[in-house]
């Protein structure tokens, strides 16, 4: 166990990180995420509100309808990156655990007089990821497996003692099908043994979850990204949709969007962008290890790196100015004294597996 | 067959010829989780005891494996470059990291044997 954003997590459970992260690669891991933020935005004005923080479209989100957020500082840096989908009464929100306090009151503090910000500290949050994720949980809940990647609804889950009710959306954090489930604390526990009582399901712990993000390519907030970065520098414009970008219907409106705008339109040069990497040895090549180009001039840092467990290989991503971000450009990363030869790579690492019906 | 501990969670056991085999302890490969890689020293590469004369990296963190004793590396354990895991599933027999001569057979004898080890990583 260890301390994470005020709550004490498991690194791992007895199977060990490379068990678990194999067994949710292949069959279903349960995630106990409690530690994440949920909160709702309540309101006519809300979506409009909440797109006034965000490069993202929220206004034309489809009740149903899941989305990966963006929230931006004043300098365009990234506060925290989320996930929301519109419902029918409210905009339900998960945010990362170690930001969600300074999220709540920046939300609260921007928006909370257009729309109603309800931080909702009594719920708890599992997430059930793998290609058999679907098969365990409709066995509780049938009719979560006619959802698609990125939806959600309310669901009932059975567990032959009790009805709890959750919400839940068909997303995660694995690059795998599964889910991501919203109970109250109270129901927690027993939602959480009822899926552990599936046999395709599995314990998984902090470590694991850490590889599998990766290996899909996804980003870690503080890791990865931070209140120093942009989602240009991030290279997170895939989040970014046109119509709030420069000749979009709705362009700009967000903190910082003049000078985001201006770096997607015209990059500048030596500006640094988010790249995936691959040791071309198998040595592992973990966050702060210094990049250098082949004349041994520094030029970029590693922010996350490890041996991916499916990929079989280590796999990283860091920072690069953008003339050395193309795939396939040569760099060196300085491990303990020795070099050891990366290559600019294409993520995800590992083939993500989502449902899209 | 003599046996040794060091400090650093690493074993040492005496071979006919005279020299040392060297791996980490089961209570060390315990503490580092899943052994993903390991940098071994050169063959033929004579080190002073604590010199660090290699990597192991498990899922969890990186280790500095330390020369244990004066002495030249005679031979690594190329099936452990190739797969990490023996230092899991055989730390003490497949899972062995180098071979060393002992150039100083009283820095070899004053070592821990396993009663004392046994004392030593239950206390820590």
């Amino acid at each position: 166990m260890v301390p994470f954003a005020g709550y004490s997590m498991p690194v791992q459970y007895p199977a060990g990180l490379m068990a678990e992260h194999h067994h949710t690669r292949t069959a279903a891991g349960l995630f106990d995420v409690s530690h994440m933020g949920q909160l709702r935005l309540v309101g006519a004005d809300a979506a409009a509100a909440f797109e006034s923080l965000m490069p993202v479209d929220v206004i034309d989100l489809a009740v149903g309808k899941q989305r990966y957020g963006l929230l931006l500082n004043e300098a365009g840096g990234i506060m925290d990156d989320l996930m929301f989908i519109r419902r029918e009464a409210d905009i339900f929100v998960v945010v990362n655990g170690a930001c969600k306090v300074a999220d709540i009151t920046h939300i609260q503090a921007s928006i909370g007089s257009r729309c109603e910000v309800i931080p909702m500290p009594e719920m708890a949050l599992l997430a059930l990821q793998g290609p058999q994720a679907v098969t365990a949980l409709s066995r509780l809940a049938p009719g979560v497996e006619k959802l698609v990647f990125m939806t959600g609804g309310h669901f009932v889950v059975n567990t032959g003692t009790q009805s709890i009710p959750v919400f839940l959306t068909r997303s995660g954090y694995t690059g795998e099908d599964g889910f991501e489930i919203s109970v109250h604390h109270t129901q927690a526990d027993a939602l959480a043994r009822a899926l552990l009582a599936q046999p395709e399901v599995k314990p998984i712990g902090l470590g694991a979850r850490n590889s599998l993000r990766l290996e899909a390519g996804l980003c870690l907030h503080g890791n990865d990204i931070d209140a120093g970065t942009t989602p240009v520098e991030a290279n997170l414009l895939w989040a970014m949709q046109k119509v709030r970008r420069t000749g979009g219907a709705r362009a700009g409106g967000f903190p910082a969007s003049d000078s985001i705008l201006a770096a997607i339109d015209s990059p500048a040069p030596g500006s640094r962008k988010r790249v995936g990497l691959v040791a071309l040895e198998r040595v592992p090549v973990r966050e702060h290890t210094v990049l250098q180009d082949l004349n041994g001039q520094p030029i970029g840092e590693v922010t996350s790196g490890l041996l991916g467990p499916t990929v079989d290989k280590p796999v990283a991503m860091g920072y690069l100015p953008v003339e050395f971000a193309a795939l396939g450009t040569r760099v060196n990363a300085i491990v303990r004294g020795k070099i050891v030869p990366m290559e600019v790579a294409a993520m995800p690492f590992n083939p993500t597996h989502y449902f899209r019906g | 067959m003599t046996l040794k501990f060091t400090p650093d969670h690493e074993w040492l056991q005496l071979e006919d010829n005279g020299n040392a085999i060297v791996g980490i302890t089961v209570h060390a490969q315990d503490a580092l989780g899943d052994v993903v890689f390991v940098d071994l020293p050169e063959v033929g590469k004579s080190y002073a005891k604590g010199e660090v004369a290699g990597v192991v990296e498990s899922v969890k963190a990186a280790a500095d494996v330390y020369m244990p004793i004066d002495g030249t590396v005679t031979e690594v354990n190329e099936a452990l470059r190739a797969d990490p895991a023996l230092a899991n599933s055989d730390p003490q027999g497949a899972g062995w990291f180098f071979k060393v001569t002992v150039a100083n057979r009283a820095q070899f004898d004053e070592l821990m044997d396993d009663v004392a080890y046994t004392k030593f990583s239950d206390a820590a």
